[in-house]
């Protein structure tokens, strides 16, 4: 039951060529950017990538990519960084383009057991286009299919070290789906603390989606765009 | 603001009442939240996961594990709540959201909307907007009425790729409000200024007017 890695290294060592990695995060927001800079690490190719975003040119998911990691990205929106841009404009990235519940509920689904499931989001565009559809009491839906992935990679702000986590704030984001969704479910947590210690009333996610649990080290948590009240009141 | 934009933001901020629970897209919509009248109390939705958004923080508050949907540091008002983006998406798709206020690149006579892709650019994605749209309570569009070469952008049909079919329930202009209709669609106010030969002139959708308003099928309020 104790799931405790005693390094990021370790933790991500199995992540091989060509795996298919679910990751949590929403911009840089409650990225795993340890998980990410071992991985840079390690090196593995050919990745499949499913996350909201892909980071900046120089953080986050984006130094895979820079570092040519990365074959395929299936994310919701991917406007902030140039390496995406040349990448996918000389065709060496792959891109699916999914609307974002519809992305979080194909993960939650995923990680649920459910193949497949029917929305209303995206009827009518491209995005629809080719998949199959169905009417009910009047209203046209379209199938979407559930994602699992080979590994999750997942930032909570605490963690036992039976793998139950919380989060903060808006850091929760996708962080959560996506550790129900990972065959194996790799937290790194800024805290860890021993069982009994949070109190079940409070865990956000239960520590049976999760293998293996690290703590991350310190936190550069990058803000994307600072935003401010100044002191006297104006914006 | 450019004056356009502010008559913009300034009639939708009329579309917010008490008790609502309202989501603003990024840009323009955004503006509206600093319009929204002090004595109303309303839920501010941001699909990242939260519920109950607030100004931005003072300076040396801000935190990395609180932003917005565009991406910006933000504050929580109090009563506010937290949760993950398949809870968050729950509420918009499951309808329970009261009101979705987003900007647009082109909206058709049919109430169609484009506003996320321009082909043979940078596709950068959808984000939520496909979602909020298909499952919001009602849709009200903001938008400048032409575009930068002075072309419509209130359409016969869209041109761009959609983002929903059939979707808009409003649409505010700085020229002129219309609704979408079993009827089709309808202006139901001119904008300060504006007259409406200039909006015919400046309008590819066909639209109907009744210039009294005790003319209008559904009686004379709006």
């Amino acid at each position: 039951m104790n799931k405790l890695v005693a390094t990021v290294e370790e933790a991500v060592l199995d992540i091989h060529d060509g795996a298919t990695l679910i990751v949590g995060g929403f911009g840089l927001c409650g990225i795993p950017e340890h998980l990410i800079a071992a991985l840079k690490a390690r090196g593995s190719q050919e990745l499949t990538v499913v996350s909201n975003n892909c980071g900046v040119d120089d953080w986050g998911l984006g130094l895979l990519l820079a570092n040519r990691q990365i074959k395929k990205m299936i994310s919701s929106y991917v406007g902030e960084n140039k390496t995406f841009e040349k990448q996918f404009l000389s065709g060496e990235l792959e891109v699916e383009l999914v609307p974002q519940g519809t992305l979080a509920e194909r993960i939650r689904a995923g990680g649920a057991g459910i193949p497949g499931f029917y929305t209303a989001t995206g009827v009518g565009t491209l995005v629809a286009e080719g998949k199959e559809h169905q009417t009910f009491e009047g209203r046209t839906y379209v199938l979407e299919r559930g994602i699992t992935g080979d590994f999750a990679l997942v930032k909570a702000w605490k963690a036992d070290t039976y793998g139950n986590l919380v989060f903060r704030r808006t850091s929760r984001n996708f962080n959560p789906l996506a550790a129900t969704a990972g065959r194996v479910t790799i937290v790194e947590a800024e805290e860890i603390v021993q069982p009994g210690e949070l109190s079940p009333d409070d865990i956000h996610l239960p520590g049976i989606y999760v293998h293996r649990v690290v703590q991350g080290g310190v936190y550069a948590k990058r803000i994307e765009r600072r935003t401010v009240t100044s002191r006297e009141g104006t914006r | 603001m450019s004056e356009e934009r502010s008559k913009i933001v300034t009639r939708a901020v009329q579309e917010i009442t008490d008790g609502m629970y309202v989501n603003l897209g990024i840009g323009l919509p955004t503006l509206v939240a600093n319009a929204i009248p002090q004595d109303l109390t309303v839920m501010l939705q941001s699909e990242n996961g939260l519920l109950g958004i607030g100004p931005y923080p003072l300076e040396g508050e801000e935190d990395a594990d609180l932003i917005n949907a565009g991406k910006e540091t933000v504050t929580a008002v109090s009563g506010a709540a937290f949760f993950d983006s398949a809870e968050s998406f729950a509420m918009i798709r499951g309808g329970h959201i009261d009101l979705a206020i987003l900007g647009g690149m082109e909206v058709a006579e049919n109430g169609d909307l484009a506003n996320w892709m321009i082909p043979g650019k940078m596709v950068k994605g959808m984000g939520g907007a496909m979602d909020l749209v298909s499952g919001a309570k009602r849709i009200v569009v903001i938008m400048e009425h032409v575009n930068k070469q002075g072309e419509s952008k209130v359409k016969k049909a869209c041109t761009l790729p959609l983002t929903g079919k059939a979707v808009v329930n409003r649409l505010i202009t700085d020229l002129a409000v219309f609704d979408f209709t079993a009827g089709g669609m309808e202006l139901v106010e001119l904008q300060p200024g504006a007259t409406i030969e200039e909006v015919r002139e400046k309008t590819e959708a066909a639209f109907v007017w009744h210039a009294d308003p005790s003319d209008r099928p559904g009686g004379g309020s709006l």
